[in-house]
């Protein structure tokens, strides 16, 4: 099962695959795959940066979503908890937040494993900690944008949903997600753009993704212009492939809406 | 015919509900007491590993970062201002080309990463040494805080078009028509009735902007400029101490806050003739 699906995936492998970009044009260049170039290097520094986005997104979407479920509570305390939440994340610098998150979680598993007798030294993931890092920004940026969704559907659909005998979570499940999504959705579409420019900086606590894996090779083979260059064309062309397919995702939310 | 008889005696104000313990109460002071778990074990962090020693070292030092940080994003706004005029207007005529052209500037560097760019501009360019010395350019691009501000600049001026753009366009037609009604002249239209609308459209985009340029410059300390976040790197490459994080960390979100109240209150004395 998993040998054929590997064996797909190999196939359909944009970049060093049979019908790979490195592999047809990179032959004999810098880009060449395999040994003979950097093309397999750069391939896998892409691979990292998508996992790493998606990895982030649902994780941000749902902190954001509780957060602004807290910020526009009745209750006073929850409210101003949301508040120093977005306000903290909001104003430092991302690069900032994930050398915090970064060191801040390592020296803190390390008191707390020293309290438990153990001295080693402990080193984070820093796949997991740029994952945490980035998503704690992108939460308090979604926060803000789903608030501003929550505020622009009418009360008459939360008393709507009470005057069918809907459970609350079910009136939000039912009928306030699905108009929520379609009016945030350009919101997140541009989030979601910056989230995947804000992945290049995790390259910077050594996690291998296309900033690094272009950097290593600039420095090796002293093509600096030449590497940079694609890192900025990778970047170009996800940007490209998000923004085509988040046309089809806002398409499909607005199926419903009548057309005008 | 009725009368009334007697008078129905005063009763006392219905007693005040109490407010019943909910469970967005419990999960509000859960995480205001988290919260106050945090900053009182940074507080006390930050008093129990005081050092007036390092104090002393590496005050100034962040003093001078926190400068360079001002004087490099404030420059790099300014001259991005300049360069935006120019995009922002090709972005808006009606020729083809030059459409294309301000289009393609301002989707590449809204697209790609400043890391990246920074990173093609300082070392990539780097490479064309022998070139760039015999057009006498080498001084500019060997210097990584000329390189710093040049991609902040070439960045931000993409952004700046944009924002510009959407808030000329943002003004209805009729305010054209009326002026031309007028017999304005074109020049006079778009000084006096256009762009002093368009400014306050764009007054909050502005101000967003002019916040993510302070978050975004920090990534020029990758590239050995000693601004606030270069700053805090060296003294935590020295020290090992957490707190050097802690501080950088103070200086930019007061920047940000300050910036942002200056901004509210501006939006709310500009607005003035606004509001109803």
């Amino acid at each position: 099962m998993s040998g054929w699906l590997s064996a797909l995936f190999d196939t359909l492998d944009p970049f060093c695959g049979p019908i790979g970009l490195f592999s047809w044009f990179g032959t004999g260049t810098l880009v060449a795959c395999g040994d003979a170039g950097w093309g397999d290097e750069i391939a896998f520094g892409v691979k990292v940066t998508i996992s790493l986005a998606l990895a982030t997104l649902p994780v941000g979407l749902v902190i954001g979503f509780l957060i602004a479920l807290a910020a526009q509570s009745q209750e006073k305390m929850l409210r101003l908890a949301a508040g120093i939440y977005t306000t903290i994340f909001r104003g430092l610098p991302e690069l900032l937040t994930l050398f915090i998150v970064y060191y801040g979680a390592q020296m803190m598993l390390q008191s707390v494993t020293a309290a438990f007798g153990y001295d080693g030294r402990i080193e984070i993931n820093a796949f997991v900690a740029g994952m945490v890092a980035l998503a704690v920004v992108f939460s308090s940026y979604s926060s803000e944008v789903l608030l501003s969704a929550f505020r622009a559907i009418p009360r008459g659909q939360y008393e709507a949903g009470d005057a069918l005998g809907l459970r609350r979570w079910r009136t939000m499940i039912l009928i306030i997600l699905p108009q929520l999504i379609r009016i945030a959705l350009p919101g997140l579409t541009n989030l979601w753009l910056i989230l995947l420019k804000d992945t290049s900086y995790v390259s910077v606590i050594g996690l291998a993704d296309i900033v690094r894996q272009t950097g290593i090779a600039a420095r090796v083979s002293k093509e600096a212009f030449f590497f940079y260059f694609i890192a900025c064309l990778l970047y170009l062309i996800l940007a490209m492939i998000s923004s085509f397919g988040l046309g089809f995702v806002e398409r499909w939310a607005k199926r419903s809406e009548v057309a005008r | 015919m009725s009368v009334i008889n007697e008078l129905i005696p005063p009763r006392p104000a219905p007693a005040v509900l109490e407010r019943p313990l909910t469970a967005a109460k419990v999960v509000g002071m859960g995480v205001l007491v988290l919260w106050a778990i945090l900053a009182m074990g940074l507080l006390s962090m930050v008093i129990e590993g005081w050092d007036p020693a390092k104090f002393e070292r590496y005050g100034p030092r962040y003093l001078n970062g926190l400068w360079t940080t001002i004087s490099l994003v404030g420059i790099s706004i300014v001259l991005g201002a300049i360069l935006s005029l120019p995009i922002a207007f090709a972005r808006m005529s009606k020729n083809r080309v030059l459409n294309a052209i301000a289009y393609a500037y301002v989707y590449v560097f809204r697209s790609t990463p400043l890391l990246a760019q920074l990173f093609l501009i300082y070392y990539g360019l780097g490479s064309f040494r022998p070139q760039l010395e015999s057009v006498g350019l080498w001084w500019f691009f060997r210097e990584a805080w000329y390189c710093g501000l040049f991609s902040l600049t070439i960045n931000t001026a993409a952004y700046q078009a944009e924002i510009l753009r959407g808030a000329i366009q943002s003004v209805p037609r009729g305010q054209h028509e009326g002026a031309a009604a007028l017999g304005i002249s074109k020049r006079i239209t778009f000084l006096k009735v256009i762009l002093p609308q368009a400014l306050i459209v764009a007054l909050r985009p502005y101000g967003n902007e002019i916040i993510l340029m302070i978050k975004g410059s920090a990534v020029v300390a990758i590239v050995t400029v000693f601004d606030l976040m270069g700053e805090t790197r060296y003294a935590f490459s020295r020290t090992f101490d957490y707190q050097t994080y802690l501080w950088a960390a103070i200086f930019y979100l007061s920047m940000v806050e300050a910036l942002r109240h200056l901004w509210a209150f501006l939006e709310r004395r500009l607005t003035r003739h606004l509001t109803r």
